[in-house]
């Protein structure tokens, strides 16, 4: 019996990288493995995708999946920038960005924000573990408020919420989750990836050399226990025949995404949380944070606000596939031009 | 012999032939006031009578109050550098009349408004009263307020179309094109300006010299600033994405390339752009989406000025050394730190060559004008495809945003060069894919674009130490092969760049360097140095890297001035790095305040060390 392939004839492992290079038992990894799972599952040409991060323990990631895909490891803080420029000039790129809570939270909160007010189409997954692991363990801008560490000592400062952060610069898709959640992990991927404009995935990702101490909120400890799942999520894309067997009436919120395939939101708790409702999401994060707990699950989607290729009425093509004819106007042009500034037309 | 004795003016004067087509006016005004609607259309106005004109506004950075100064040389000669001194002065600025009434040179002219009733002490000069406000009153009473002090400036252009013989049918003309044929502010202006040419045709009896007379120097020509020159170049190049953040001198650059694009780039089935221009949250948000357009296949360009370079510069070193095409166009400004932001200078040479950490140097182009900025704005991008990297256009804001002639703009007679970029088919058949090896030994490897449907066609672009597949390595020989390979990459630039432009004189002992925009006054510095016996050749650099020959040309003189607007020397010291050998050869006249060069300035500077 041969190995089992996607509809693309792929294996799994026709999805993998080089080995990881990070420590073990990193909740890096097990993200990376949910992005080869996920990218198998969906049958994703490896070409249609572009894998790009910043810098730090997070960003060296993307050499660890997808290895035909191309990359781009850019600059700290500074991966909205490549993919917006990358998204704008090729429309038909799926973008997957990985960052870290000090290179999206501290360096580049700047660009997080202003990607996210363009709505820039990329998955945007921020592995958080509220530490610099590359520079051996100062606090991030993430770091919980009286959090010891033996390098750092006391943390003063109260941390920044990455998905409050997103919120308020207009965010159109915001979710939490936790790297030891692997299946909550995958669906909430699927999600990001068919959602048209810039997908926020903050998932808690625990250090586990600097930052697994039993106090931290992003150790794996603390983490399984003060977890609040909002709903069970499952994404099926419109060719699965399994969608009719999930389906029960009354207890299923349906959210359309723009590909045309649906997102299917099992509330614990119908009262619970409404993801297109931005005031209760504002809350529901505030509220956990003053409890001390991180909800995972989607917070907030809206498929309506428009993207920045739309914003900018780009035509459907990709300005990369336009032939010479179509980018460089024709003599005729540059005559009208130049007899124009001559003042004799 | 007479007892009565002559004032100063009238020794000056007397006896004087009229001095045609041959002097430079200076307008003082207020920031804000809208004279520069009045300026342009008295340098259009004798630009289309045929004489060579320059236009050069000296501006405050500020919206609406400082004192601005535009000035405007009329050179029967085609001399197109700043002039020191100034034969005409208008007045329309009460903060500043004192000085500038000052540095008028003997026997020059001042328009002032009349109604400042200002002591007119200088008896070597002529004044020339306007009443500015009555003939406002009277040719424009329906002004709108807010529109008045604009307007006011049509005086001294009917006033000096008088005085100078311009023609009026031109104003008129001139007031059309800046208007774009909207008629009620050509009539509300053109009533003004034909109120004070008449007023002045029957009251100011002409007591100077100064007259223009129509040539035939400026047929086919046309008139335009470097930065919209620039962007239409880049247009013609088939820019696909601009990301820019506003910076004095170089926003103008964006806004002229939107309105182009608008016009040119519209998909005619869809209506929809066939270009993105996203304004970033800063430079370094600029420079990133560029980077990142430039990576995934497209033609992408930044256009900011030497605080905005600044901030680039971590991300010039990725593009660097993970090797991405991008064009930058750096419109220089005076430094260091904001220094004088709307004054111009040469002085990012040194900083943008080296631009980055570790060991980076970047390819540079220098235009000297409007034609070569249009020029370079499709040939840089056709250069950092070509060699996979960032290519910088070192314009200035002399270049940038003053009025230059230029003969009409060439249409490009080769195809966009997209470099070495393999396809899918091309993958196949190779049946193999590294990304930085040097196949053809010019130290340029080939790339392949983001969705291009091949298993093996994918690599990972990153700044950090890379083997010739793009895998991470810390290898020493990896890292020492690949700074081995740029630096033959760099070498293959050498002669791909623009080459110098030697002008020659027979039995020149001494060279002159220089390139950008200090053209212009080398060019009319010769002419003067010559007339002194000083005979000069005469190397113009159009970019960087040098390559043998400048060397040779160093070789063939004793002396070398190289000439430039800033305070360090700054292209020479690159020159003498370049050639220890030749160092001592090499004399830096370099020079900046704030101002394009001026010829007297640098022939005082060659005789001085020459006598």
């Amino acid at each position: 019996m041969g190995a089992r392939v996607n509809s693309l004839n792929l294996s799994r492992n026709d999805y993998k990288a080089l080995p990881t290079t990070l420590c073990k038992g990193c909740g890096h990894n097990s993200i990376s493995n949910q992005i080869i799972a996920v990218a198998y599952e969906l049958s994703l040409n490896q070409h249609d995708v572009i894998k790009l991060s910043g810098i730090g323990c997070s960003s060296k990631s993307p050499a660890y999946f997808l290895g035909r895909s191309h990359g781009f490891n850019a600059l700290h803080g500074r991966m909205p920038a490549i993919a917006t420029g990358a998204t704008t000039v090729n429309r038909n790129l799926i973008a997957v960005g990985v960052s870290g809570d000090g290179d999206t939270g501290s360096i580049g909160l700047g660009q997080f924000k202003h990607m996210v007010r363009r709505n820039v189409p990329v998955v945007y997954i921020v592995e958080n573990n509220g530490v610099y692991g590359l520079t051996k363990g100062q606090f991030s801008a993430t770091a919980d408020m009286g959090q010891q560490l033996k390098y750092a000592g006391v943390n003063e400062l109260p941390p920044i919420d990455i998905c409050l952060e997103a919120l308020a610069a207009d965010a159109s898709f915001v979710a939490r989750s936790f790297a030891g959640d692997a299946k909550q992990v995958r669906e909430l991927l699927k999600a990001a990836i068919s959602h048209k404009g810039t997908a926020v995935l903050d998932i808690i990702s625990p250090c586990v050399t600097f930052n697994n101490h039993h106090t931290s909120t992003k150790s794996y400890d603390y983490g399984k226990e003060h977890q609040e799942v909002l709903q069970d999520l499952t994404y099926i894309p419109e060719y699965d025949p399994i969608l009719i067997e999930e389906q029960e009436p009354g207890q299923v919120q349906t959210v359309e995404l723009h590909d045309g395939s649906h997102l299917m939101l099992r509330k614990l708790d119908p009262e619970k949380h409404d993801p297109t409702d931005k005031l209760a999401a504002f809350r529901r994060l505030e509220e956990a944070r003053l409890d001390g707990q991180f909800i995972t699950g989607l917070i907030y989607v809206d498929e309506e606000r428009p993207t920045l290729a739309e914003t900018s009425h780009l035509i459907e093509t990709p300005l990369v596939h336009l032939a010479e004819d179509k980018l460089r106007p024709p003599r005729e042009a540059l005559e009208k031009i130049n007899n124009r500034l001559a003042c004799c037309d | 012999m007479s007892n009565v004795q002559s004032s100063p003016l009238e020794e000056l004067l007397d006896g004087q032939t009229p001095i045609v087509n041959d002097f430079q006016i200076m307008i003082a005004t207020v920031n804000g006031s809208g004279s520069q609607t009045a300026n342009t259309v008295l340098l259009r106005a004798m630009f289309r009578m045929g004489i060579p004109v320059s236009g050069k506004n000296i501006f405050p950075s500020n919206i609406q109050g400082l004192p601005t100064w535009y000035t405007i040389r009329v050179s029967k000669d085609g001399y197109i550098a700043r002039r020191e001194d100034y034969n005409i002065l208008v007045a329309m600025n009460r903060d500043t009349i004192g000085e500038d009434i000052k540095y008028l040179a003997p026997g020059g002219i001042c328009f002032y408004p009349e109604e400042w009733k200002i002591r007119e002490d200088r008896d070597d000069i002529v004044y020339y009263a306007m009443p500015v406000k009555a003939l406002v009153k009277e040719a424009a009473p329906d002004t709108p307020s807010k529109l008045v002090d604009y307007v006011a400036n049509m005086v001294y252009v009917g006033a000096m179309t008088t005085i100078l013989n311009i023609s009026l049918d031109e104003i008129a003309f001139g007031l059309d094109y800046h208007f774009g044929g909207k008629e009620k502010p050509i009539n509300m202006n053109m009533a003004v300006v034909r109120a004070a040419y008449e007023w002045a045709q029957d009251n100011l009896p002409k007591r100077d010299p100064f007259t223009v007379e129509p040539m035939d120097k400026t047929e086919g020509m046309l008139l335009l600033d470097g930065n919209s020159a620039g962007a239409l170049g880049s247009v013609f190049g088939g820019v696909q994405m601009i990301a820019w953040y506003p910076i004095t001198p170089s926003t103008s650059m964006v806004d002229a390339a939107r309105d182009y694009l608008s016009k040119l780039r519209q998909d005619p089935e869809t209506g929809q752009a066939t270009y993105a221009v996203v304004q970033a949250e800063d430079e370094i948000g600029a420079i990133g989406m560029v980077i990142g357009a430039g990576w995934a296949g497209a033609r992408a360009m930044t256009s900011t000025s030497g605080p905005g370079v600044s901030l680039m510069t971590e991300f010039a070193g990725l593009a660097y050394y993970a090797e991405v095409p991008a064009v930058i166009w750096n419109v220089q400004r005076m430094g260091p730190s904001t220094g004088l932001p709307t004054r111009t200078a040469q002085g990012d040479i040194l900083s943008t060559y080296f631009l980055g950490h570790g060991d980076t140097r970047h390819i540079m182009l220098f235009p000297r004008d409007v034609f070569e900025a249009f020029e370079c704005g499709w040939k840089a991008f056709d250069l950092a495809e070509r060699l996979q990297t960032l290519i910088f256009v070192m314009s200035d804001l002399e270049l940038g945003m003053n009025a230059w002639m230029s003969p009409p703009f060439e249409y490009p007679e080769v195809p966009m060069d997209r470099g070495k970029v393999l396809d899918a088919n091309a993958v196949e058949a190779a049946g193999r894919f590294a990304r930085y090896e040097d196949p053809d030994g010019d130290g340029i490897g080939y790339r392949t674009l983001p969705g291009t449907d091949h298993p093996l066609a994918g690599y990972f672009a990153r700044g950090t130490g890379h083997n010739p597949q793009a895998v991470y390595s810390e290898r020493p020989d990896d890292w020492v092969e690949n700074m081995e390979r740029l630096a033959r990459k760099f070498e293959t630039t050498r002669d791909m760049v623009p080459q110098p432009v030697i002008d020659t004189m027979d039995e020149a002992e001494i060279g002159i360097i220089a390139y950008g925009t200090t053209d212009a006054c080398v060019f009319e510095a010769r002419d003067q140095l010559l007339a002194e016996d000083v005979k000069t050749d005469y190397l113009r650099l159009r970019a960087l890297p040098l390559n043998d020959t400048t060397r040779s040309f160093i070789e063939q003189h004793d002396r070398v001035y190289v000439v430039e607007n800033n305070f360090d020397g700054q292209m020479a010291s690159i020159i003498q790095m370049e050639y220890p050998e030749l160092a001592t050869r090499i004399i830096s006249l370099a020079h900046s305040d704030g101002l394009p060069l001026a010829a007297t300035w640098l022939t005082g500077a060659v005789l001085e060390q020459e006598q």
